[in-house]
């Protein structure tokens, strides 16, 4: 799409600082005006959904929640709600309220995240420094119930594997009270901001018909405004018990992203408060069955499940073929949704611009990679496989490091993890 | 034998006094100030004292690669000429008394150019350097120089056209004599804050070396000595626009100015520590305040608002000037 028009081509990644994970922009300029822009995507394809098949129901819920470090709850909530439809499970009102409740701290925890992110890229670094601080708020109380921080590791098929205490509903009133004061601060200040406005009104605008026709979910739907929301349109877990707006904005630019993901905080903080006030008695889990003999009952047939993940709609298309592992798995990330939108929003801006449009869609690049298959041969190049080169090229790749050695001698060195 | 001793003082006023070890020792504490500042701004804790010396010698001690695109002679010239423009400035400021180390009639003029060679030497550095990131960030740098450099020059000279003189010295005494001018110097002062922000691409106005966007720019390929030698240049420029800001507009060594002797100097060099640390503190919360301006809205602020009030100013003082004579 870059072809046609003449300037000076900037890359922006797959190493670049104001992206966290690997992905490509080529930025076609002119001047300081992007007159053309071009995404490569999957530079870290982990290969989860092959993964997925070799492994059990239950473990696949940990191996899933390892998609993603901030929606890790969105996906287990949502593999495991598929399975429950499968295995025709009626999950306790309790379990649902945790789920709801730990799926909304989470959510406070990503929209923190992007907002400390946002300030980042428009060169606002104490915002940034701020919200990561008052994250500290939901992280903490995630470590007090579950025990870890970002993977929970609370869902299991059938309900959640720890209960809620009443110490820890308290703990989890009081700090939304600390937490609500902070979110009113940015409410208050961020938008109103004179350089914030500057930087983000009517940049990266997205217009409603666009956002429609290219599908965008989540806040940069909301923001753009459509009124899409899984939690309103298709209540999973207890969301059909709470009362709660669907935020959303007219302007579609970056500002009303900002502020539509700051009052969304603010609406989680009101299901919080609900889920942690009415939570109901009752049990955890739907069967005192181990989970593995409800596992063994699996019928075949295949189950979509959708969550409103922090960054849009998630959905987790499961078919099982009766035997302990899945036949398919297949998980579509809000990301995918909305890069389109990206990539429009960045023709005709300005390259400073280029930051925060690409993180105003919160974007997360891994869950994002797939491998990319050819169909109509126009996008050849050097990278470019079809599925026997492929094949090839993986044996000679690894041919090459086992000639010397350095697979045995260095796989507990050289393996590159990031965080 | 005067020859000999004025070779001695020039010396001395050269590398040691106010010259190259005042100014490395001072910028690394304006700088730690700075950061400690900032940082206690945004909630966090922040560097130690020596942080700013460690990160200096420690970049000294790396690789520092000339890339293979670059224009060799260049790039590896620039980071020199910046450092020695602003070295050489802050000879032709005073610091503990109305009197510099060097002065004569114009020498503000050559003190602002030599404030712009840090910038062109960021220019060329970066330009030659065969780097994208590099070239559209020095193309920035380019463009804003262009839009602070003239607001700067009509902060800068408004305090001239009171005193009637273009020499700094005679600048101070003036102000130091009427120190009301202060008040009629404010919107100047303002002018020159910014602009001096600018010129040192800091937030808001740090547009051509964003790291979010460009990498840190000009920058993007220099390492090790070189590298340290920029950033040295960036304290040292900091330093010394505060200088030139205290000096112009806030009367600079005085009230102490006029006492005699080395308990003079010592008040003067106090007051001149002060001042100056004190415009470094406004520029860290200017930059812990505000966002990251686009390098179109820089030079839109410098234009539409700054230049026009950079002119009332001068006709504001020239307006003063006739309404004190009036009255004489």
């Amino acid at each position: 799409m870059s072809e046609d028009v003449s300037g000076t081509e900037i890359p922006v990644g797959p190493q670049h600082p104001s992206l966290k994970e690997p992905a490509n922009f080529t930025l076609t300029v002119d001047g300081e005006v992007i007159t053309g822009a071009d995404l490569k995507l999957s530079y870290n394809h982990r290969g989860i959904e092959q993964a997925v098949l070799s492994k059990s129901y239950l473990e696949n819920i940990y191996l899933l929640e390892r998609i993603c470090g901030i929606c890790s709850h969105a996906h287990t909530t949502s593999f495991a709600i598929g399975v429950e439809d499968l295995l025709d499970l009626d999950v306790p009102r309790r379990a649902n309220y945790i789920r709801t409740l730990i799926g909304e701290l989470e959510r406070i925890h990503s929209h923190m995240l992007w907002l400390g992110v946002a300030g980042h890229e428009i060169g606002f670094d104490t915002l940034w420094q701020y919200a990561w601080r008052d994250r500290e708020i939901v992280l903490d109380l995630l470590e007090e119930i579950t025990g870890n921080r970002i993977h929970y590791s609370i869902n299991t098929i059938g309900g959640v594997r720890q209960d809620l205490t009443d110490e820890q509903r308290e703990t989890v009133l009081e700090k939304m009270d600390e937490l609500e004061e902070r979110i009113d601060f940015y409410l208050e200040t961020v938008p109103n901001e004179e350089t914030v406005r500057m930087r983000c009104e009517n940049v990266g605008t997205v217009s409603a018909e666009l956002a429609r026709e290219y599908c965008a979910a989540g806040p940069v739907g909301r923001a753009s405004g459509l009124p899409v929301d899984v939690r309103r349109d298709a209540p999973y877990a207890a969301y059909d018990e709470m009362d709660f707006d669907v935020i959303t904005d007219t302007a579609g630019d970056l500002l009303a992203r900002t502020t539509v993901r700051i009052r969304e905080i603010a609406e989680s903080i009101k299901i919080i408060r609900q889920a942690a006030a009415d939570i109901p008695d009752g049990d955890l889990k739907a069967s005192p069955k181990p989970v593995q003999a409800l596992l063994a009952q699996i019928p075949e047939d295949d189950a979509v499940s959708r969550y409103e993940a922090p960054r849009g709609e998630l959905i987790h298309y499961i078919r099982a073929d009766g035997t302990d592992t899945p036949e398919r798995v297949h998980i579509r990330v809000p990301t995918l949704a909305n890069w389109p939108t990206v990539v429009e929003a960045l023709r005709g801006s300005y390259i400073a611009d280029t930051p925060i449009v690409v993180a105003g869609i919160d974007p997360c690049i891994s869950c994002t990679s797939r491998i990319g298959v050819e169909t109509d041969g126009s996008h050849g190049g050097e990278d470019s496989f079809n599925l026997e080169e492929l094949r090839e090229y993986g044996m000679e790749w690894y041919d090459e490091r086992a000639d010397g050695g350095s697979v045995t001698g260095e796989s507990g060195i050289d393996r590159g993890d990031r965080p | 034998m005067s020859l000999e001793i004025d070779l001695a003082t020039g010396l001395l006023y050269l590398l040691v006094f106010p010259g190259f070890a005042f100014l490395f020792t001072y910028a690394l504490a304006a700088e730690y100030v700075d950061r400690k500042l900032y940082a206690r701004l945004q909630n966090r804790v922040g560097p130690p004292p020596l942080q700013p010396l460690a990160d200096f010698l420690k970049l000294l001690a790396k690789e520092s690669a000339v890339p293979e695109n670059a224009t060799e002679r260049i790039y590896r010239a620039a980071p020199l000429t910046g450092l020695a423009g602003v070295l050489t400035a802050m000879l032709y400021i005073p610091v503990w008394s109305e009197a510099a180390a060097m002065s004569f009639e114009g020498d503000l003029v050559v003190v602002l150019f030599l404030l712009s060679l840090p910038s062109f030497s960021l220019f060329f550095g970066g330009w030659y350097s065969g780097n994208v990131f590099s070239q559209v960030g020095t193309t920035r740098t380019i463009t804003q120089l262009f839009g602070y450099e003239i607001p700067f020059f009509l902060a800068c000279f408004a305090p001239a056209v009171a005193a009637g003189t273009l020499e700094l010295s005679g600048i101070v005494a003036f102000v130091g004599s009427n120190p009301a001018y202060v008040l009629v110097f404010a919107p100047a002062f303002v002018i020159g804050l910014l602009s001096l922000q600018a010129k040192l691409e800091r937030i808001p106005f740090d547009a051509p070396e964003a790291e979010s966007e460009l990498a840190t720019g000009a920058l993007a390929e220099y390492s090790g000595r070189k590298l340290a030698l920029f950033r040295l240049t960036k304290d040292v420029e900091l330093v010394v626009g505060a200088a030139l800001l205290s000096a112009l507009f806030l009367g600079g060594p005085y009230p102490v100015g006029s006492i005699e002797g080395i308990a003079g100097a010592a008040l003067g060099i106090a007051v001149f520590l002060v001042k100056t640390l004190a415009i470094v503190a406004v520029l860290s919360v200017l930059k812990g305040v505000l966002a990251r301006l686009r390098i179109e809205q820089v030079v839109d602020v410098f234009y539409r608002w700054l230049v026009p009030i950079g002119l009332v100013q001068i006709g504001l003082v020239l307006a003063v000037g006739l309404y004190a004579e009036g009255l004489l």
